[in-house]
């Protein structure tokens, strides 16, 4: 076990589980999301997009809709900036409107702002825009092949990230085992589907912009608005309000922010713009279809040599937040278990499809899917335990991955110990009656990336606290991102920890490009560390302040001060004691505003090689999990038992919130890993895009959810803190692959794990048998 | 074509004047300004609109505005009588079941629903009762167990 130096501490808020902060605004139905605002003389703004998944515009005619009562303005390509944009800046692919071509079902071709939403639909009924179809590249697999549509001239044979790394001598891996096995598997897309719908409203005044968004970054909105209309990023301003959840579906503009300024400009009123359901699945940018080959070679006793594993991604028809998801797919893979040589390929590859991009575990959770799946069938083959293939390869604490991570906390061996005792498995493995099966797979994820997006200097977070001029109260002011995960909750404990202070009488303003210090966001699960460092040193300096003035107030060394819960004390003496309030109302009186600010920046993180910047990060979770399932052999029905989940995320801020992210996370995986799946029909239209075809879980096909912590404490994070938030989606799919294998003895190669699957893959195995026993 | 409807939002009489392909959805939000019954698909799927029509939970996006003539609606507003809590809304806050909140309002009146028809549900009861809200931030747990909680409050 890594050193625990929180253990001996007594800490007066932190580790405790308070009430959310916002719980009061939002049961009672008051807390605004960006849908429930309005402002005088506001307009509404829609956006018309492409009936065809590639086709080239021969013209667009717009003249009757603009001659529809109560439409306000109608704008194309030619309205506005052609300088194209996207999230990640190695690969601009997109423009506001499509110009020559478009290029998914889906693909912005125009918009309107009209007096409401009935106007704005009837308005784009009548805006008339000639295609000429062209053939689409729909197969992500044959996509790159000779005589393909070519979804962007710029980019021969569709190929929009290539990446061939290899670390150590992977052939050489090969020659020295004991046993080599490939596999391959396929991923599917699928959504995050907040149940928010993503809304932006824009207005100017005097030149400048601001726009409210539901957005997981204010900053990269910022921005990128800058960028796109050439303006300097002090005059656009970017706030959320509530956001209604977003899991990686809301950290890149939209097309909703750029087209709505465009209409405010031209109306001169604020405009809302919103995409109903349907359209956010066009619009997409979630997980990516991937296909995965994977060898790897171990010694006689399991351990891991070597591993190669190439990949293929869809990336849709834009490159949205993909290179990273190409990246993370491979570079994440080695963090679990300890080999020395790895070998990672991959394509990520323009189709006439929705773009997918970040989505709850960024790249890795298929991958993960992949690797777990493929490890228990070596450890079959080798004749070993699941569990105990798992801890002989399990990762140390201080070690480094071949491709460069430092990794200092890691407590997956404790993790996989834990789990097993939680949920019987010595009891259950291959003694559970037929049809009843469990399995384990493993996971971990950054707790923040290494490097900002875009190339800058800025720190990554930064916060100022101030405290109320009569001391009983304080703002903590922060750039980080609330989107449901709770960190106004836990950074305002952090920071009453930090002051001495208590969280009753905390305040937040948070994610407003105005008001709040710079923070890059809601995404990588960067904020508990990340955000929380900045806010833990404001906090302090806001503690040496207020004790340097209680040491003149009390006449005391300020060194024999302490402050804690709202109360000053003297270290060596119980009888001295100063309220906190007191003492900051008579700083307020003869120093001013009582103010403190602190900001993070990571240290330099990872290797030299092409890409090594993608999956550094100062920290690593790591988690364990173990499912149980009983397969109906007639029908192929999977019932989820009970999933345990064990995690290390360092020191827990907030139990009651971490284990909530625990259980959305894994309610996500199990999502994912048995019914969710975006579907087109043969022509690039989608086929499920609303939220009950798409199959989204609902509570009854939820299963006893187990969630065990392992003390842990990371040195890289604030009070020893790292994520949880999207690691628990890494091992989920291949933890129920490998149950399901367990019970029926059937390996599913392909997510999700549909019953259809189960029963024809069943099917198959019958007469096989019956074949063989002939 | 619009209609003269009268109805009882939270207690209050209210007279309204609506097209009548008006959803009650869009008429709470927009002719009632009550922004705490939420949108999330329009088309039945997510539950994040339910109210109480006449004590029964529907989804207000599937109802159309003139159906609620003389009947009583409840949205989440009318919940907290006098700054006090609803004992749902209590146990929401206190065991955790709150994430990004865009879905508590409905799930807070589904519940609502269920604790007054039986007041003592079981864990599958309460499932049953809020399959049809849908939940992407929680994993429906926390929820379950607020129910549960609030079952037990209110019997005393
Ligand atoms: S908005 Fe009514 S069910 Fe989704
Ligand atoms: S709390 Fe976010 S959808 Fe339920």
């Amino acid at each position: 076990m890594s050193e625990n130096t929180n253990a001996n501490k007594d800490y007066a808020v932190i580790g405790k589980s308070v009430p959310r902060i916002d719980g009061r605004e939002k049961v009672t139905g008051a807390a605004k999301y960006t849908g429930d605002l309005s402002f005088p003389n506001m307009l509404y703004g829609k956006i018309l997009t492409s009936p065809y998944a590639h086709a080239r515009i021969i013209s667009i005619d717009t003249v009757e809709a603009e001659k529809l009562p109560g439409v306000k303005a109608v704008i194309t390509h030619k309205d506005v900036p052609t300088l194209k944009y996207g999230i990640s800046p190695a690969r601009w692919d997109e423009n506001i409107f499509c110009i020559d071509k478009v290029r998914f079902v889906g693909d912005k071709v125009a918009a309107v702002a009209c007096i409401d939403e009935k106007t704005c639909y009837e308005a784009m009924k009548l805006i008339k825009v000639e295609y000429e179809v062209l053939p689409a590249a729909l197969d992500f697999l044959t996509a790159m092949d000779e005589g393909q549509p070519q979804v962007h001239d710029e980019y021969p044979n569709n190929i929009n990230t290539e990446i061939h790394q290899e670390f150590g001598d992977v052939e050489q891996a090969f020659k020295d085992a004991h046993y080599v096995r490939t596999d391959r598997f396929l991923g599917q897309r699928t959504y995050h589907s907040p149940i928010e719908p993503h809304s932006a409203i824009s207005m100017w005044q005097d030149g400048k912009l601001t726009i409210y968004s539901s957005t997981q970054s204010p900053h990269y909105f910022q921005h990128y608005i800058a960028r796109e209309f050439d303006m300097k990023m002090g005059d656009v301003r970017v706030l959320k309000t509530y956001v209604g959840g977003g899991f990686g579906g809301k950290l890149e503009p939209t097309g909703l922010e750029f087209a709505g300024a465009v209409l405010a400009r031209i109306t001169g009123r604020p405009v809302k713009m919103f995409y109903d359901r349907h359209e956010m699945f066009a619009h997409n940018r979630g997980r990516h279809a991937q296909y995965m080959e994977i060898t790897t070679g171990v010694d006689k006793d399991g351990k891991i040599l070597g591993c190669h594993a190439n990949f293929k991604m869809d990336g849709g028809a834009y490159t949205s937040l993909g290179i990273a998801s190409a990246y993370y797919a491979g570079a994440l893979l080695p963090l679990t278990y300890e080999f020395d040589n790895y070998k990672f390929d991959m394509f990520r590859v323009y189709t006439n499809l929705p773009a997918c991009g970040a989505q709850r575990g960024h790249g890795a959770p298929q991958p993960k899917y992949a690797f777990e799946c493929h490890l228990d069938e070596i450890a079959k083959d080798l004749g070993i335990d699941p569990i105990e293939i798992r801890i002989r390869n399990a990762r140390r604490p201080n070690t480094v991955t071949p491709n460069e991570f430092g990794v200092n906390s890691c407590e997956i061996k404790s993790c996989l110990e834990m789990a097993r005792d939680m949920s019987g498995w010595v009891e259950k493995k291959g003694k559970l009656p037929k049809g009843r099966g469990i399995g384990v797979a493993t996971g971990s994820f950054v707790s923040g990336a290494g490097y900002p997006i875009y190339r800058t200097n800025l720190p990554h977070a930064a916060a100022m606290i101030k405290v109320a001029e009569d001391g009983t109260a304080a703002t903590l002011y922060t750039g980080a991102v609330d989107i449901g995960q709770g960190s106004d909750t836990v950074l305002s404990q952090m920071a009453a920890e930090a002051m001495g202070f208590v969280y009753e009488q905390m305040k937040i303003v948070a994610a407003d490009t105005e008001t709040t210090p710079h923070d890059f966001g809601a995404y990588a699960s960067r904020q508990t560390l990340m955000s929380g460092a900045a806010v833990k040193q404001a906090g302090e300096e806001i503690k040496a302040q207020l004790l340097d003035m209680a040491a003149v107030i009390l006449q005391r060394d300020p060194s024999d001060l302490e402050v804690k819960a709202g109360v000053i004390y003297s270290r060596t003496d119980s009888s001295v004691t100063l309220s906190f309030a007191d003492a900051a109302k008579e700083f307020f009186v003869r120093r001013g505003p009582l103010v403190g600010k602190g900001s993070y920046a990571p240290p330099k993180l990872g290797g030299k090689f092409k890409g090594a910047a993608v999956g550094t990060s100062p920290a690593y979770s790591f988690c364990a999990q173990i499912s149980e399932v009983q397969i109906d052999e007639e029908t192929g029905v999977i019932d989820v038992l009970d999933v345990w989940d064990v995690h290390d995320c360092g020191m827990v801020i907030n139990p009651g919130l971490l284990h909530g992210q625990v259980h959305g996370a894994l309610y996500m995986g199990l999502g994912e890993s048995i019914w969710e799946q975006v579907l087109f029909d043969k022509n690039g239209k989608l086929v499920n895009g609303n939220l009950g075809e798409y199959r989204l879980p609902t509570a009854l096909d939820m299963p006893r959810v187990h969630s065990g912590l392992i003390d842990s404490y990371e040195p890289a994070g604030p009070w020893g803190v790292k994520e949880v938030g999207e690691g628990s989606t890494n091992p989920t799919m291949g933890c129920f692959a490998n149950a399901i294998y367990d019970a029926m003895g059937v390996r599913i190669n392909s997510l999700p794990l549909t019953y259809e699957k189960v029963w024809k893959a069943l099917k198959e195995k019958r007469e096989l048998e019956q074949k063989q026993n002939k | 074509m619009n209609k003269d409807i009268s109805l009882v939002v939270n207690g209050e009489a209210r007279y309204i004047n609506v097209p009548a392909d008006k959803t009650l959805l869009d008429m709470i939000r927009e002719d009632l300004n009550l922004k705490g019954t939420k949108k999330g698909c329009d088309a039945g799927d997510c539950g994040a609109c339910t109210v109480l029509l006449d004590a029964e939970p529907v989804n207000s996006c599937l109802v159309l505005a003139v159906e609620a003539a003389n009947k009583e609606v409840t949205t989440i507003e009318g919940l907290a009588k006098g700054g006090e809590l609803h004992p749902i809304q209590a146990a929401f806050i206190k065991h955790g079941a709150v994430q990004c909140g865009f879905c508590t309002p409905g799930m807070v009146l589904a519940a609502k629903a269920i604790l007054d028809k039986n007041p003592n549900p079981s864990v599958e009861e309460i499932k049953e009762g809020i399959a049809g809200n849908f939940c992407r931030c929680t994993g429906y747990k926390k929820i379950v167990d607020a129910v549960l909680a609030s079952g037990r409050n209110i019997q005393g």
